[in-house]
C-alpha cells in the first residue's frame, strides 16, 4: 500500500518535472512516454521478455544446484571448506562485464554462456546462506542426535538440512533479485534476443522511451522472481513463526 | 530400591546391566574444571537425582554417561543411555508424533512403523489429539512429554534427564513431576536426573546426590526410602529437603 503510494508520488513528480521543465525526452522521457513506448512496442518486446525470463530461470536453477552442492560440501568437509572458500568469495570479485565477452567467445552465442554468467552472479548468496544455515542448527538437537548415534547423513537429513531452509531461501531471494543483472551483462556481450539486447538496440536508435520501457520490464521481472521465491518459501518453510500461536 | 520390573513394549532387553559407574572422573573444558574426582554408582533400575548450583558440571556428567565425551581422568562405564536435553530440543518442523518417533527413525525404523509405535503411547502421555501439532502449537508441559517419549522410545536402559522441568511454571512442574513418577512406574528405567530443585529431587529419586560449585564434587548423598507417590508436604520429604539445602549451604 505505502509502496504503491510512494511509486505514484515518484511518478507524479517525474512527470511534472519533465512536462514543466521541458527536459529533452531523449535524455529523460516522461512516465507517460515510457508507458506509450511499452504499449506500442509490445509485439517487439514480448519475445525479448520471454527470452530473458527463460535465461534467468535456467541460470537460477543452475545457481541453486551449484550453490547447494558447494554449501553442503563446505559444511560437511573442513578440507573442502578451506579449499573452496577463497574461490567462492573470489568469484564475486570477477567483473562480469569484463569476462562476459570471453565466455561468449568460448561458448558461443547460445543459451549456455547466459546461464553460466547468471549462475556466476547468483550462486554466491545461495552458497553462503545455505552454509550459514547448516552451521546454525540447534546445538542441543545436534547433541541429542549424536547421543542417539545418528550417522553424519542422518544429522544432515533430520536436523541440519531442514534447519537451513529459512536461511537458504534468503539466499535464493537475494539471488533472484540480482539474476536479472547477470542476464543483461551476458546479453550485452553478445545475443540475438533478450531484454539486455533490446536495451542496447534502443540506446543505439536513441529510442530513450523504449530503453526506459525495457528497464521497467527488467525491474518487474526481478520483483516477480523475488515474489515467486518468497511464495515458495512460505509454502515450504511453514513452521516459523506462523505455528507459534497455533494449536487446537 | 527398585521393586518389580514388568516387561513392556519399549523396555530394553536386560542382559547383565551395569547401570552407571563413574570412578574418580575428572573433566575440564580448557582451563575450567567441570568435574573433579567424581565417583558415582547407579544400580540398574535406580533413580538418582544430581542436585547442585548452576555450573557445577551436572550437564557435563550426563554427557559423559551418554558417551558424548570422554573423561580426562577416571573411568565411565554405563549401559546405553538416552539423553533428554535441558531445552526440549524438539524439531520445530516436525509434528509431535514425528518428534516422538525421531529416535526410532534414527535407529533405522521406517517412518510409518516408527509413527505407529510412538502413537501407542500418545494416550498414556496425554498427547492424544495433538499428533499432527508442531512444537510451536504445544504447551510447555506437552513439549516436555513429547521430548520424554522420544527419549523413552530410544529403548536405552539408562535415561539422562537434564533439568527436564526447569523451564516450566510452578504448577505445570508439579503436574509433570507426578506424571514422570507414574510414567517410570509403567516403564522402569535407570534414571539420572539433573536438577537444581532439591524438592524435585526428593520427590522423585531413590537417592539424591549433592554436587559442589565448579569444579563439581560430590558433597553429600541422601537415600530417600519413601514409598511413592510422595507428597511435597510430607514431613519426611520436608525434612530431607531442608537437610539437603543445609548441606548445599543454602540455609
Amino acid at each position: 500500500m505505502t509502496a504503491a503510494l510512494l511509486v505514484l508520488a515518484l511518478l507524479g513528480g517525474w512527470e511534472a518535472l519533465v512536462r514543466l521543465d521541458g527536459v529533452d525526452p531523449l535524455i529523460l522521457p516522461a512516465p507517460t512516454d515510457v508507458a506509450e513506448a511499452l504499449w506500442e512496442d509490445r509485439a517487439l518486446l514480448a519475445p525479448d521478455l520471454w527470452t530473458t525470463t527463460y535465461e534467468v530461470l535456467l541460470g537460477l536453477l543452475a545457481a541453486t544446484v551449484a550453490g547447494a552442492a558447494l554449501g553442503a560440501a563446505m559444511h560437511l568437509s573442513p578440507a573442502l571448506r578451506r579449499a573452496l572458500r577463497p574461490l567462492v568469495i573470489g568469484s564475486q570479485a570477477v567483473p562480469v562485464p569484463v569476462i562476459a565477452p570471453l565466455v561468449i567467445l568460448v561458448l558461443g552465442f547460445g543459451l549456455a554462456p547466459k546461464v553460466l554468467l547468471i549462475a556466476l552472479v547468483c550462486f554466491f548468496p545461495i552458497t553462503i546462506n545455505l552454509y550459514d544455515g547448516l552451521r546454525g542448527a540447534d546445538p542441543d538437537a545436534s547433541r541429542l542426535l549424536r547421543s542417539l548415534h545418528a550417522t553424519r547423513w542422518q544429522r544432515l537429513r533430520f536436523l541440519e538440512a531442514p534447519a537451513a531452509l529459512p536461511s537458504a531461501f534468503t539466499g535464493l531471494k537475494v539471488a533472484a533479485a540480482v539474476a536479472v543483472i547477470g542476464a543483461v551483462f551476458a546479453e550485452w556481450a553478445g545475443a540475438e534476443a533478450g531484454l539486455g539486447r533490446a536495451l542496447i538496440t534502443a540506446n543505439g536508435q536513441l529510442a530513450t522511451a523504449r530503453a526506459f520501457a525495457v528497464t521497467l520490464l527488467l525491474f518487474l521481472l526481478a520483483i516477480a522472481l523475488y515474489g515467486a521465491c518468497a511464495l515458495l518459501e512460505r509454502r515450504v518453510v511453514s513452521w516459523t513463526p506462523r505455528t507459534e500461536p497455533g494449536g487446537p | 530400591m527398585q521393586s518389580e520390573a514388568e516387561a513392556s513394549m519399549t523396555e530394553p532387553r536386560d542382559e547383565e546391566q551395569t547401570g552407571v559407574q563413574l570412578d574418580a572422573v575428572d573433566k575440564a573444558y580448557g582451563a575450567v574444571a567441570a568435574l573433579r574426582g567424581v565417583s558415582l554408582r547407579v544400580a540398574p533400575g535406580e533413580f538418582v537425582a544430581l542436585v547442585g548450583p548452576s555450573g557445577c558440571g551436572k550437564s557435563t556428567l550426563l554427557e559423559l554417561v551418554c558417551g558424548l565425551g570422554a573423561p580426562d581422568a577416571g573411568t565411565v562405564r554405563a549401559d546405553a543411555a538416552a539423553l533428554m536435553p535441558q531445552r526440549d530440543a524438539l524439531l520445530p518442523w516436525l509434528s509431535a508424533l514425528d518428534n516422538a518417533a525421531l529416535a526410532l527413525r534414527v535407529a533405522g525404523v521406517r517412518r510409518a512403523a516408527a509413527r505407529a509405535r510412538a502413537h501407542e503411547h500418545f494416550a498414556a502421555f496425554g498427547l492424544e489429539g495433538f499428533e499432527g501439532t508442531r512444537p510451536g502449537g504445544l504447551s510447555g508441559g506437552m513439549r516436555q512429554r513429547v521430548a520424554f517419549l522420544r527419549t523413552l522410545l530410544a529403548g536405552r536402559p539408562v535415561l539422562c534427564l537434564d533439568e527436564p522441568f526447569g523451564a516450566l511454571d510452578a504448577l505445570t512442574r508439579l503436574q509433570m513431576q507426578r506424571w514422570l513418577a507414574e510414567a517410570l512406574a509403567r516403564e522402569p528405567r535407570t534414571v539420572l536426573l539433573v536438577t537444581h530443585d532439591v524438592e524435585e529431587a526428593v520427590l522423585l529419586a531413590d537417592r539424591v546426590v549433592l554436587l559442589s560449585p565448579r569444579p563439581g564434587r560430590i558433597v553429600a548423598t541422601f537415600d530417600v526410602a519413601l514409598p511413592r507417590p510422595r507428597e511435597r508436604d510430607d514431613a519426611t520429604v520436608v525434612e530431607l529437603r531442608e537437610r539437603a539445602l543445609h548441606a548445599l549451604g543454602a540455609s
